[in-house]
């Protein structure tokens, strides 16, 4: 229940004047007042600034600090104030929260001393409000983040103690500068790298001529040495890989990562051709395959980190891309069509196709005007001025698109998930809160009920289960109690209703043999009727059961015979065992489960029998009485 | 489509972009279609103060200080002074987290609004609640026959009744024990009128609500609850 709410209890309760005429049960005793006090103000001086509000407003949230007895031990007699040796300043925030039930968090305040304030009063930061919140995520994030670089270039002096071989290679591969070594194998690799992209360069340069033949290329000329220089590229890069695959702590992972396919996309080729015969039709694939060999200066982005960011801004600017190519696209179809259209009539035009217009159209668009397609009809001229107008806005858009696209792109999505955390904890908070009021009325029905059925029995040993509830605690259970009369039906929570649904399709079965039983007889207009009729079904019910047991059914049917019959008891009383006698039932039959025994009929069908209501699931001594009522009869 | 045909195209669509251009320099004026939307006078702009406290305590049963604190719940969720329909939805159904109070809260908000302008003042408010907090049984049961009778014509039919006692199940929510029925609401409605129409002429009438009412022993002891609650 919020807590501003609760201010307007009293008038819920006086709105509940709708619902006694038409209750026919009588109502329940409301919570006595106790302790009725005027609300008072109460002074809290806070590092010497006095702050001053009601008691009842601190006592809206009684799981803090403020709210609950923990601020009695602040409390200083002298001075008949509560003082607290705090930041005077986050508890303005603080007061704030209990006043309007929102929480800020101000900017001006560091965050882990605000998070520390927070702590000591009791408040879950998560209560924060949206205006807020997400400033306050912002904050928080940079600052782990901080504190995680510190944590790591700390771990990266110190050494780790006691990594196996393998832990120890990994960690050399990605971080070249824990060792000595680590730092070695990582410029080694860049300069083969190099060299073996500059020699794939250097290989198709026209090399001078050899006398008698005409000009050759470097990498004919001196196939040998090339041929060497590749091969010890390879051999390194194969090492390379070879030793990553060993010390990843994940293989499957490592092979799946794009930096590992990057690198056997590299060397593939080589040992491609080393099988390969000299067949003709094959080399032509080969050579093909040699264009791959370029793809070894992807392996720089192991050791640059722009690569890695730009590839990352690729990659997450992907749907923007591939939106604007979807609307390039269009305007090209668009034009090309135009423009072959337009320029159909005119002689020995190279529009000869609307494929052949495509190229026409980007040539324009991009503003490249090669000049190889030109457009001579007055329509042409004219639409295709428009395509290179249009082009030049249409190009020119991506560049700054994906540079604010990356950074706008970046922190929505960190936005958008910190929301969507936030709210998902919001509607699980909200519905905790509901479930939590909702249950809390049932566990103090349950524990009020419990309690009074154990004053009936007269067991003094066992301690009361009923904690203190607050005085709007109570009232608010009594207004809910009131509601439950009213109508003759009782809250209960989701379980329970699921196993009753299933218990009364279950009982639906057993109602085919006899008709006698007919599942819920329905709402009766008085509590008494209701629950006679309730326990007049189940000794019919037992009839059929032993009929089942002996039958083998092929279902489980779960009959709880231990309803007590306590009709001679007086209307109220009976109130009170009827509803702690079911909810106890369901706890006992979940016991029981495994017990296959005959129940007696001659123990059961007296109804008047005097036998004590199996209040509590603790009490032992009714459990075996218990147990010898609940039939379950399973079949094969 | 032939040349000429095309041609005719690209000349309309020059004018048509030297238009907008004209456009640009303000010789031509868009034809606005729609007009520009007036702002909303919310109702919770307008401010609304109560009377003073002597009147109040003269109107009603409350002591000054009870009507201090009523006032500062009051002015907690609406500052605006005056609480409207939505708003008394909202708050009443954060007490009955799991079931629907909306329909039950709408006729409580019309019997609380006396003058029927579509919002609850303070006055009302307090008015409303001197009646059922501190007025006689009496009082107390012409309070609630003005809940259940909905067109205010001084007598309630079943309808009527099946409407109130629906929005009471209503708040039950779903999970309940026993499962609720479809039926109940209306047997519900039928226990009561054989209870308390006398003359059984399907109507129940003001008087004979009230004689019925005093002549049920729990009615009048759950009356007695009232006394307390502030």
């Amino acid at each position: 229940m919020a807590a501003g709410v609760a201010a307007w209890l009293p008038f819920a309760r006086a709105a509940a004047i709708g619902w006694m005429p038409v209750a026919n049960c009588p109502m329940p005793l409301a919570p006595a007042d106790k302790n009725k006090r005027q609300d008072e103000l109460i002074v809290l001086n806070v590092s010497g600034r006095r702050f001053q509000t009601w008691r009842t407003t601190l006592e809206r949230y009684p799981d803090t600090l403020l709210g609950s007895t923990e601020k009695e031990f602040f409390f200083n007699e002298d001075t008949k104030e509560y003082f607290f040796d705090r930041d005077p300043e986050v508890f303005r925030c603080v007061l704030n929260f209990y006043r309007t039930g929102k929480l800020h968090y101000p900017r001006y305040e560091c965050i882990s001393a605000y998070d520390d304030e927070l702590a000591f009063y009791g408040i879950l930061p998560e209560i924060i409000g949206d205006c807020c919140y997400e400033e306050y995520k912002d904050r928080k994030r940079e600052n782990a983040e901080r504190l995680m670089d510190d944590n790591d270039s700390e771990n990266n002096q110190e050494s780790m103690p006691s990594l196996s071989f393998r832990q120890t290679m990994w960690r050399a591969f990605e971080n070249p500068h824990t060792s000595t070594l680590a730092l070695v194998f990582y410029y080694v690799t860049g300069f083969f790298i190099a060299v073996s992209v500059i020699t794939n360069v250097v290989e198709t340069v026209p090399c001078g001529t050899v006398p008698g033949s005409k000009e050759l290329p470097c990498g004919e000329r001196y196939s040998v040495a090339f041929f060497c220089l590749d091969t010890a590229c390879v051999m390194i890069f194969t090492v390379e890989y070879l030793l990553r695959l060993f010390a990843a702590p994940s293989r499957y992972r490592f092979i799946r990562s794009v930096m590992s396919i990057i690198d056997v996309v590299a060397i593939m080729p080589y040992y491609i051709g080393l099988v390969m015969t000299n067949n003709e039709d094959v080399s032509g694939a080969f050579v093909t395959l040699r264009v791959f060999r370029v793809f070894r200066i992807f392996k720089f982005s192991r050791h640059s980190q722009g690569l890695r960011i730009l590839g990352y801004t690729l990659k997450s600017c992907a749907s923007e891309l591939g939106f604007l190519l979807f609307s390039l696209t269009m305007a090209i179809i668009i034009f090309a069509t135009v423009m072959f259209y337009a320029e159909k009539g005119s002689s020995a035009s190279k529009f000869t196709s609307i494929p052949a217009s495509f190229w026409y159209t980007i040539v324009t668009m991009t503003t490249l005007g090669y000049g190889d397609m030109v457009p001579k009809t007055i329509a042409g001229k004219i639409f295709g001025s428009i395509c290179s107008l249009s082009g030049v806005l249409v190009i020119a858009l991506p560049v700054p698109v994906i540079v604010s696209n990356f950074s706008r792109i970046y922190h929505q999505n960190q936005r958008a998930d910190k929301r969507r955390a936030q709210k998902k904890a919001r509607l699980a908070r909200i519905r905790v809160a509901k479930t939590g009021s909702s249950n809390a009325y049932l566990h103090s029905k349950r524990n009020g009920l419990l309690n009074e059925a154990l004053e009936l029995m007269g067991t003094p040993e066992e301690e009361h289960m009923g904690k203190t509830t607050s005085l709007i605690e109570s009232q608010h259970h009594h207004l809910l109690h009131c509601l439950e009369k009213t109508t003759n039906h009782e809250f209960i929570d989701e379980q329970m209703f699921e196993q009753n649904c299933m218990e009364s399709s279950m009982q639906n079965y057993p109602s085919t043999r006899s008709p006698s039983l007919s599942s819920h007889p329905g709402l009766t207009t008085t509590c008494c009727s209701r629950r006679s009729k309730k326990t007049t079904h189940l000794p019919n019910s037992n009839l059929p059961a032993t009929r089942l047991r002996s039958m083998q059914e092929l279902s489980t049917i779960h009959i709880q015979g231990s309803e007590q019959p306590s009709l001679t008891t007086s209307r109220s009383s009976l109130n009170l065992k009827a509803d702690d006698g079911l909810r106890p039932n369901c706890k006992t039959s979940q016991i029981t489960t495994a017990i296959i025994s005959i129940p007696t009929p001659p123990a059961l069908t007296p109804e008047g029998e005097g036998r004590p209501p199996p209040a509590s699931p603790g009490s032992n001594t009714n459990v075996p009485a218990v147990a010898s009522n609940v039939v379950k009869v399973s079949a094969l | 489509m032939n040349l000429e045909g095309l041609e005719m195209v690209a000349v309309l669509v020059v004018l048509a972009l030297f238009v907008k251009v004209l456009e640009q320099f303000g010789l031509f004026e868009p034809v606005s279609l729609e007009d520009s939307v007036e702002d909303e006078f919310e109702l919770s702009t307008v401010c609304h103060r109560p009377e003073g406290l002597e009147q109040l305590q003269e109107q009603t049963k409350f002591t000054r200080k009870e009507l201090q604190v009523l006032y500062r719940g009051f002015k907690n969720e609406c500052p605006s002074g005056i609480v409207n329909e939505e708003n008394f939805k909202q708050i009443y159904s954060q007490f009955f987290p799991q079931g629907d109070s909306s329909t039950y809260a709408t006729f409580l908000f019309n019997a609380f609004d006396t003058n029927h302008d579509g919002s609850v003042s303070f006055e009302d408010f307090v008015a409303g609640l001197s009646v059922i907090l501190r007025g006689t049984t009496d009082d107390r049961l012409n309070w609630a026959f003005n809940l259940y009778d909905l067109n205010k014509d001084g007598c309630i039919t079943k309808e009527e009744m099946l409407d109130i006692m629906k929005s009471i199940y209503d708040m039950m929510g779903k999970y309940t024990y026993p499962a609720l029925r479809e039926e109940a609401p209306r047997e519900h409605v039928e226990s009561f009128f054989q209870k308390m129409d006398r003359n059984k002429d399907g109507v129940v009438t003001i008087e004979e609500f009230i004689e019925s009412c005093q002549k049920d022993e729990n009615i009048m002891r759950s009356m007695q609850l009232f006394d307390n609650v502030i």
